[in-house]
């Protein structure tokens, strides 16, 4: 005890000015995060926190809410649209996410080689996804329209008697929504791969090519390995993206035609906005959220185990 | 290979490019002779690539410039044989698009401000401050990026339209001007600046807000060139927000009035729509061709860091 005493002394008064020292970096600290929290806790972490609330009433328009339990998401459970719009997000990611993968790491692939103009397609593959929505939406609804549009005429002129319908046939819609959120979307997923490329080592290619290694062989043994941290983060940011499709879909074919192209995003935004549902839209909106930070969480855990 | 199968993949030239070799005979002469086919090869995917990418706008472009009847003629016109320039004047009468485009414009301007302004403030508080409950609340921040914004908007709209700003032009600005996206990316940006020149000034006397104003914002020009592209084009492009939000015509965006537009098809004039969107997509095209540089950066840092 006695021998511990006298190098405590002077601790305490040290102590206290490194804790004064700590608030004052705290204070500071919150004072540079508080502007942009103060916004960002108040228009989104709140809404989180009321939504599952709302779930659980039969909140209306006129904002009379009572607490209902569960029922929302039992008549959920029961809503033949409600699973329609499920399976057409689960389609729609199921076409979109791989599709989008193989285009835009090609793209990328094909412009990180020294060829002429390649600066000249890095901006071209960009630009439709800078492109407003609503633009693309009408250009693409009269390039696909069955009997005037230009690439049925083209699908005629190489030989095919029945092109699809698109967007008017029940059985294309969403693969034509496919291709246009494709089409949309490569640029920005190119430039992420493009990047990732840029990471793996010149020697390691060199080296297997000596070792006689293909082109294809040295795609799947060096490159693919070297992209790992990319094609995970362009994965788990394209899934979110696809579970959440909803202002293409809104603008090319409103659901239709019938519930075809119905999708979850837009199921929450009809109960809600169109028939004032908003404790039932609620529920639907809560099934989203979880679809979403599931499928999240388990990228991650799936990426963990892979790396470790 | 179809048309659309041109416009989406140009898988095919690309496969061929990287196809392993049939035969693991490598000499010298035949190595460069193999090259150049697939140079070839490259620049024939090059041009389906361009021609899928590109196709879409020319038409759109062509379009605007055709009478109402050409539009639809079978089979399809893709340069008109006079360009009718007309439909360019009257989109202006026949549309509101003055209102829509200052409203966007407002949006869009005050938007980026306020994103750049405190997303770059609290990234200095995030990248060099140290506190209790700095990185939680990092995470959080980092965690919402999972969360759709389809999955809250219920919630949100109810909460301010009890604040009476639904239907306000304030509805988007708030919506759009505090987003995790920007705090990330210049949090990104700050990390690889030299701790020592924020120490030195620090020695200097300068305060933790001075050393932010003098030395991290003139520092970080060009990932705040990319933070307000990409912001301004978001805005200029929503769609959704207004949707729910602006119900007043006066209040409309452009996105808004040329969907508007779109609705209204018994007296839709398709060629001026197709003006109507050129002129919506031109300020876009131009913003991008003098930034280019700082979106693809912008991009590939906030995606670097998976």
């Amino acid at each position: 005890m006695t021998t511990t005493d006298a190098p405590e002394a002077p601790a305490p008064k040290l102590k206290r000015r490194r804790s004064a020292l700590r608030r004052r970096n705290a204070l500071i600290g919150w004072s540079f995060i508080l502007p942009n929290f103060a916004g960002f806790g108040f228009l989104t972490l709140l809404p989180v926190l009321i939504l599952f609330y709302m779930a659980f009433t039969n909140w209306n328009v006129f904002g009379k809410a009572d607490w209902v339990g569960f029922a929302n998401f039992q008549r959920l459970l029961g809503d033949g649209s409600f699973h329609i719009a499920f399976w057409n997000t689960i389609y729609y990611s199921v076409l979109h996410i791989p599709l989008t993968i193989v285009v835009s790491l090609g793209l990328a692939l094909l412009l990180n080689n020294k060829l002429r103009g390649v600066a000249f397609f890095r901006t071209a593959a960009f630009f439709p996804y800078i492109t407003s929505i609503v633009a693309i939406a009408v250009v693409w609804n009269l390039l696909f329209s069955p009997d005037y549009g230009p690439i049925n005429e083209i699908l005629r002129a190489i030989g095919i008697q029945n092109p699809p319908g698109w967007l008017t046939s029940t059985e294309w819609a969403m693969p034509a929504v496919v291709i246009v959120s494709t089409w949309r979307d490569m640029g920005y997923y190119m430039i992420l791969f493009l990047a990732g490329l840029q990471t793996v080592p010149r020697e390691l290619h060199e080296a297997a090519r000596v070792d006689g290694a293909s082109v294809w062989q040295r795609f799947v043994n060096v490159t693919l390995p070297c992209l790992r941290p990319t094609m995970f983060f362009v994965t788990v940011m394209l899934t979110i993206n696809s579970f959440k499709i909803f202002d293409l879909i809104l603008v090319m074919t409103d659901g239709g035609p019938g519930q075809a192209t119905l999708v979850l995003s837009q199921f929450i935004y009809k109960k809600g906005f169109e028939e004032s549902q908003f404790g039932y839209a609620s529920a639907a909106a809560v099934a989203l959220f979880f679809l979403c930070i599931l499928v999240t969480i388990g990228q991650f855990l799936w990426n963990k185990k892979r790396s470790a | 290979m179809t048309q659309t199968e041109l416009l989406v993949t140009g898988r095919r030239p690309l496969r061929k490019l990287s196809d392993p070799a049939p035969s693991p005979s490598r000499r010298v002469g035949q190595s460069s002779g193999r090259r150049r086919v697939g140079r070839i090869l490259g620049y024939l995917a090059l041009a389906a690539f361009a021609i899928g990418l590109l196709l879409p706008f020319f038409w759109m472009v062509m379009s605007s410039l055709k009478t109402a009847n050409e539009v639809f003629s079978v089979p399809v016109v893709w340069i008109p044989e006079t360009f009718v320039w007309q439909n360019y004047i009257d989109i202006w009468t026949k549309a509101d698009m003055l209102t829509w485009i200052r409203n966007t414009l407002v949006l869009a301007v005050s938007v980026t401000f306020l994103q750049v302004l405190t997303g770059s403030f609290a990234a200095y508080g995030f990248a060099r401050m140290r506190f209790a409950g700095r990185d939680i609340l990092f995470l959080i921040y980092v965690g919402t990026i999972a969360v759709p914004w389809q999955s809250y908007m219920i919630p949100q709209f109810i909460l301010l339209s009890n604040l009476k700003v639904s239907n306000t032009l304030w509805a988007i600005i708030l919506l759009q001007a505090f987003g995790a996206f920007g705090v990330f990316l210049m949090k990104q940006y700050y990390e690889t600046i030299p701790e020592e020149l924020s120490e030195a000034a620090r020695l200097d006397g300068l305060s933790e807000y001075g050393i932010w104003r003098r030395i991290m914002l003139p520092l970080s020009i060009p990932a705040i060139a990319s933070l307000s592209l990409l912001t301004f084009v978001n805005t200029w492009n929503d769609y959704l927000g207004p949707l729910i939000y602006l119900r007043n015509p006066d209040l409309w965006t452009i996105q808004l009035g040329l969907k508007s537009f779109v609705s209204n098809l018994f007296d839709t004039n398709y060629a001026l729509l197709f003006a109507g969107l050129t002129i919506s997509v031109i300020p876009i095209a131009v913003i991008f061709l003098l930034g280019q540089k700082y979106f693809v950066e912008g991009i590939a840092t906030s995606g670097m860091k998976g």
